[in-house]
């Protein structure tokens, strides 16, 4: 079994095996990312020139989703990592250090992390206070990363930063550097309720004497609304929704293994069944829209940065984190005791706490301020259909 | 009407370029120059109000808002197209 699913599955089954002990440690799914990086999955977006698979933001989600039904960490680090790949295949191509790095990442399946989030500025990624530092053909950059998940796993660091130590807070660009180029120091810890194992510390980062071409030469502002918003709200949904299909997994076991104790009768568990069910399907529904609208834009930057895209995906991220939280909350209603309890097969307990990141990791309310604004210029087409 | 001056009076009450706006020029970005997500949709509403005219969806873009001369360039499709 060779195909992109068979690999999906056999990674999920590593990462299965080891969810529990990454949320009761806290630690990073190595075994999982290990398992990913046998089967190659880190590369799956790179151009096939540069010995990548070339596949799409919805593969990718199938893999998300398929992994997210096992281990809830290591479908977010592996989210991640695609978020950013996705801005270097979609803003890198001009770049032949880029380029190479992309080769780099196929070959070597190097993990990618994200330092966005800074201390002063906090999680509002089109803002920095630090800056680029370039003398000649080298520059520095200090940063007071307050979150950086998987900061000390990961192979290569993309970080925001401004443009140079006189730009506006919104002046930034994207620089990617290697795990030993920079010294991380830790300044926080991740000791949370769930989703425990994507080790979302905090760091003091320093780099020293990099190479100005690591820098992308796109403005970030386009990086963020061109790829980024687009990959995460709808990679994270995938994740989400793959922890939501796991517990209608469990509740839906639970239901039929009491129909089968007392045939002739539909257990009263299995009216909130249908219930989840129906909510599934229209969670399910509303991301494979978003999808096929994503796909449908074939990258084209003026379609997926217009206000109506926008708030398009800032509403399936509200939407789903929300009903993902529901979906498991509900399961575990259906479940009962033993779905409370933490050594049965139908255990929820951790899907129930990682999945109540889903509405906090930007919060929804931020979300719908933004989404306020956007709506005060946004027409509507009123086809059913289109838009 | 003299649109490019009717932009800049509309981009020199923008908080963004409050006091600078006749220093831009014509191709200068203006989310390089610090306009953000909300000062361009104030930016927009302004510019519906100014030349009574609404911009479709296909134009609320990036693209579109990112230069004065962007923003001329679809004012003037716009008041053309209702002058049709």
């Amino acid at each position: 079994m060779s195909t992109l699913a068979a690999r999906a599955e056999r990674a999920a089954a590593v990462a299965a095996r080891h969810a529990d002990a990454v949320d009761r440690e806290g630690r990073f799914p190595a075994e999982a990312v290990a398992a990913l990086k046998a089967e190659r999955l880190l590369g799956l977006q790179i151009p096939g020139q540069f010995g990548g698979e070339g596949a799409g933001l919805t593969q990718i989600a199938e893999l998300c989703s398929t992994l997210g039904q096992a281990c809830s960490a290591a479908a977010m680090v592996f989210a991640m990592h695609h978020i950013k790949v996705s801005s270097l295949v979609t803003h890198g191509l001009d770049s032949a250090w880029h380029c190479r790095l992309m080769e780099r990442i196929a070959r070597e399946q190097l993990l990618v992390a994200s330092s966005t989030t800074e201390a002063g500025i906090g999680g509002d990624l089109r803002n920095s206070l630090c800056a680029v530092e370039a003398t000649g053909e080298v520059f520095a950059l200090g940063k007071d990363a307050s979150v950086i998940s998987y900061g000390a796993q990961a192979d290569l660091i993309l970080a925001t930063a401004r443009r140079n130590p006189d730009a506006a807070t919104s002046d930034q660009v994207l620089v990617a550097l290697f795990a030993d180029q920079i010294a991380l120091t830790r300044t926080g810890g991740w000791d949370t309720l769930g989703m425990r194992g994507t080790c979302s510390e905090g760091f003091r980062l320093e780099a020293r004497e990099i190479p100005v071409e690591q820098i992308l030469p796109k403005p970030f502002a386009e990086i963020a609304a061109q790829s980024m918003l687009a990959s995460s709200h709808l990679l994270w949904s995938s994740v989400w929704y793959g922890i939501a299909t796991y517990a209608l997994d469990r509740a839906r076991a639970s239901v039929q293994a009491e129909a089968r104790r007392r045939p002739g009768q539909v257990p009263p568990t299995a009216l909130r069944l249908a219930e989840v069910a129906n909510a599934h399907q229209a969670m399910r529904g509303t991301i494979v829209t978003a999808l096929r609208r994503f796909e449908d834009a074939h990258g084209d930057v003026d379609t997926i940065g217009s206000v109506g895209f926008c708030v398009m995906l800032n509403n399936l991220k509200v939407t789903v984190s929300d009903m993902a939280v529901d979906i498991v909350r509900c399961a575990l209603a259906i479940v009962g005791l033993a779905g409370y309890r933490n050594d049965t097969p139908f255990s929820l307990g951790r899907p129930l706490r990682d999945v109540l990141s889903a509405p906090l990791m930007i919060g929804n309310d931020r979300i719908l301020a933004n989404t306020a604004k956007l709506l005060l210029v946004q027409k509507g087409s009123g086809q059913l259909m289109s838009a | 009407m003299n649109i490019t001056q009717d932009i800049r009076d509309i981009l020199e009450s923008n908080e963004a370029f409050a006091g600078r706006a006749d220093q831009l020029s014509e191709d200068d970005s203006l989310f390089d120059r610090g306009l953000d997500s909300f000062g361009s949709v104030q930016l927009m509403l302004a510019l519906e109000e100014r030349f009574d005219v609404e911009f479709p969806d296909a134009l609320l873009n990036r693209k579109s808002f990112s230069t004065i001369r962007s923003i001329r360039d679809a004012v003037s499709t716009l008041i053309n197209r209702e002058a049709a």
